[in-house]
């Protein structure tokens, strides 16, 4: 194991440490006292865990490649922008636009989250990314989802009396499935996706996902599935599909 | 009222066929993408349907007779100066529709090119002209940030001086082009495999586009620019690590503030592969990167990029040319991007409406010396190299784009004009009839990536030739003294804000 102090470190230095220590071989990494340093486990290509003593900044596990990062405290934005594969568990809320174009792994949010979230999530053969938060949701949830799985709890929020998610919930979305406990406020759903029950094989996947998000942060997972989910899918693989015609000949 | 579609009824093309040369070998039948000859057994008769033809010339190119001529139908409407033909048949199209009009390419619209009103300058007695023949004559061109200054010192054990500045990444180009940045996918893979190895063969750079890179071209990594665009296809810890430099694609020139849209028609299994998308997927690529709403956030992606990289690849950042050009690469530069790529309103699209690609924007002549003036004023030009790319038509574009401040010229229309393309404007159909837009394995086996890449190294030797020429004539022997060298410039036919703006004088002062 490898303890790195994070204390006044510039986020140059301390990723330049954490990238000699993967490349020594460590596979347990402890990062204490980190304090809004950017680009931790950004393009780490091996299977090391990273724990994380503070608040990490923006951008972390960006473009991450099969590593785990444990988060204690709260995070900030940009999560798992195109991370490929590995997982990121925070034990308290995040910020805005997290996985964006994630294409694989797991986010896992144990409170709540904030704008743009899981935009442009993709999926690909035996990729699939799976983003869950534990609390509410900001404006525009799954903007432009293509593939991959979004899961929203509403049960470990900071601000009980905000509503569930923000508006434009879905916009843009051509792919993937966005699942919310106890249903969805739909005056906010976008005009692209549609409110669908679960079926046997739905219940089925999304229990193994949200076992495993149990199993990070220790909740009792019969609590979890107290409540019934709704599904919510793009009414249309080609939102814009019908937007053009050609010049004339 | 019309009853039938404006196409069927006012169409643009009309085919004349020779019927005493046609030897009825349906070549024509075979060639056209879009099905507009005919066979008809019965009468031993070759027909067409006019309505179909797009004017890509294929089927009178590969006649082998000559049999077949294209010509624009000259049954026009009656002549008004202010609404031409075109915005007719357009305005009929989108009555029939209701759609926004996709176009393909670049700007064909009639506005000034103001590459044909600047001149270069040649020496005459009083300082001699080089011969690029017999002496040496340098095009090389490093891409990336200078530093400020250098300090030199002397190797204890060799005693030869050496530079002690330590320099962030290079990139070096034998040539001032790079093959721009056209996605895979919009283009297909002969027309990327022709774009590597001419790079490779040239010792200059090939640009994925948006589109990832597809893994038998990963080998020619030394040669690749790889692009990160907000749709982020393709884009992964090993991609952004197969090449030696990477963009951020901000904009384009064929459509500034517009994104990019792949139709699911166009991802086959390959493509889906590359991209890293489910086949038959639309690609959905939005103008605006969601996690950029400021030059701050710029730096932060930048940086995410070049954190993932180890800091060994420069970090391009495209943007397209608009208004306020100058301010807006002086905050990329600020950002910390290595390379700024502006790209002006004559740059190609595999699809845009058609409103904007004829309407937005601003030429890259105005804009490329607006950036670099701007740049020099705050003194940081050194810290970003400039490429530029919408409508260099020629060496003589491109020598005259050097004198105005680039380091480096995108090849994107040229490109494709060298791999066969006759500017039909139709790339969005996917059906390119010369198999290059088209990921159709019939009509992609036209074009033959060996035979495509020869093209594209003959065509960037002779601008070669022609641009060593050029400096030889002003007395000079490298590129790299007439990089913002305006003085070699005389402009013709100019106001007098232009030339401010251009920084050229006007010919005779």
């Amino acid at each position: 194991m490898t303890k790195i102090d994070a204390q006044g470190l510039y986020y140059r230095d301390l990723n330049q440490k954490i990238r000699e220590a993967v490349a020594a071989g460590t596979t347990e990494i402890v990062l204490d006292n980190v304090n809004g340093q950017y680009f931790i486990g950004d393009g780490i290509n091996r299977p090391v865990t990273i724990a994380i003593n503070g608040v990490p900044g923006n951008d972390l596990a960006a473009f991450m490649n099969g590593a785990t990062i444990v988060v204690n405290d709260n995070a900030q934005d940009n999560i798992g922008n195109t991370m490929n594969a590995g997982k990121v568990i925070v034990h308290g809320h995040a910020g805005d636009v997290l996985g964006y174009g994630m294409r694989g792994g797991r986010v896992h949010i144990r409170k709540d989250v904030g704008y743009r979230v899981g935009i442009h999530m993709k999926s690909y053969e035996s990729n699939k990314p799976v983003l869950i938060a534990g609390g509410k949701a900001g404006d525009f949830f799954g903007e432009y989802m293509a593939g991959g799985v979004l899961i929203l709890l509403d049960m470990f929020s900071d601000e009980p009396e905000k509503p569930k998610h923000g508006f434009r919930f879905g916009t843009g979305m051509h792919g993937g499935t966005i699942f919310v406990r106890g249903g969805v406020d739909e005056t906010k759903l976008s005009r692209e996706v549609g409110v669908f029950e679960l079926t046997d094989e739905d219940r089925l996947e999304l229990e193994g996902y949200l076992k495993e998000y149990c199993n990070d942060f220790g909740i009792d997972y019969t609590e979890v599935a107290k409540e019934e989910f709704v599904k919510v899918l793009p009414r249309s693989r080609r939102p814009y599909g019908n937007l053009y015609c050609p010049m004339p000949r | 009222m019309l009853y039938k579609s404006v196409t069927e009824s006012f169409n643009e093309f009309i085919i004349d066929r020779n019927d005493a040369t046609c030897i009825r070998c349906k070549v024509c039948v075979r060639q056209c993408a879009y099905e507009v000859h005919a066979y008809e057994a019965t009468a031993d008769a070759l027909t067409e349907d006019n309505t179909l033809c797009i004017g890509c010339r294929r089927c009178s190119a590969l006649c082998p007779t000559g049999a077949i001529t294209i010509r624009s139908n000259e049954e026009v409407f009656k002549r008004n100066e202010s609404w031409s033909n075109a915005h007719i048949r357009n305005l009929y199209a989108q009555a029939d529709t209701g759609g926004i009009l996709l176009a393909a390419m670049g700007n064909p619209a009639k506005y000034p090119i103001y590459w044909d009103h600047m001149l270069l300058d040649a020496s005459q007695v009083t300082n001699p002209s080089i011969d690029p023949l017999r002496e040496p004559m340098e095009l090389r061109t490093y891409l990336g940030k200078k530093p400020h200054s250098i300090e030199v010192v002397r190797d204890e054990q060799t005693g030869k001086p050496k530079l002690a500045t330590k320099l962030t990444p290079q990139i070096k180009m034998e040539y001032p082009f790079i093959f721009s940045a056209m996605s895979y996918g919009a283009l297909n893979l002969n027309a990327h495999k022709a774009m590597a190895m001419a790079a490779k063969e040239l010792g200059t750079l090939y640009n994925t586009g948006e589109g990832g890179l597809h893994r038998d071209l990963y080998q020619y990594g030394s040669n690749v620019m790889v692009q990160v665009a907000s749709g982020r296809f393709g884009v992964s810890e090993a991609y952004l690590n197969a090449g030696v430099a990477i963009e951020i694609k901000v904009g384009q020139g064929a459509k500034p503030g517009i994104g990019g849209h792949l139709p699911g028609e166009k991802v086959n299994d390959q493509i889906s592969e590359t991209r890293m998308i489910p086949a038959g997927a639309d690609a959905i690529s939005p103008a605006p990167h969601h996690d950029i709403y400021s030059i701050e956030d710029l730096r932060q992606l930048i940086f995410a990029l070049k954190e993932a990289t180890n800091y060994t690849k420069p970090v391009s950042v495209k943007i397209a040319a608009v208004h306020h050009v100058a301010a807006i690469a002086s905050g990329v530069a600020r950002a910390g991007a290595d390379i700024i790529t502006i790209d002006g309103f004559r740059g190609g699209t595999g699809a845009a409406p058609q409103v904007i690609r004829d309407n937005v924007g601003i030429p890259m002549e105005l804009a490329l010396a607006a950036v670099d003036a701007r740049l020099r004023d705050e003194g940081i030009r050194n810290q970003v190299s400039i490429v530029v790319g919408g409508g260099v038509r020629s060496s003589g574009d491109a020598i005259k784009a050097i004198a105005l401040g680039a380091d480096a010229i995108n090849m994107g229309t040229s490109t494709l004009l060298a791999l066969g393309c006759t500017l039909c404007q139709r790339c969005y159909t996917g059906k390119c009839p010369w198999g290059i837009t088209t990921n159709t394995p019939y009509l992609a086996k036209r074009l033959n990536p060996e035979l495509g890449a020869e093209r594209l190294v003959n065509l960037v030797h002779a601008w070669g030739h022609e641009m060593k020429e050029i400096l030889g004539g002003m007395g000079l022997n490298a590129l790299e003294s007439l990089r913002g060298n305006r003085y070699k410039l005389r402009a013709l036919g100019l106001t007098e804000k232009d030339m401010n703006i251009l920084g050229v004088m006007p010919a005779g002062e």
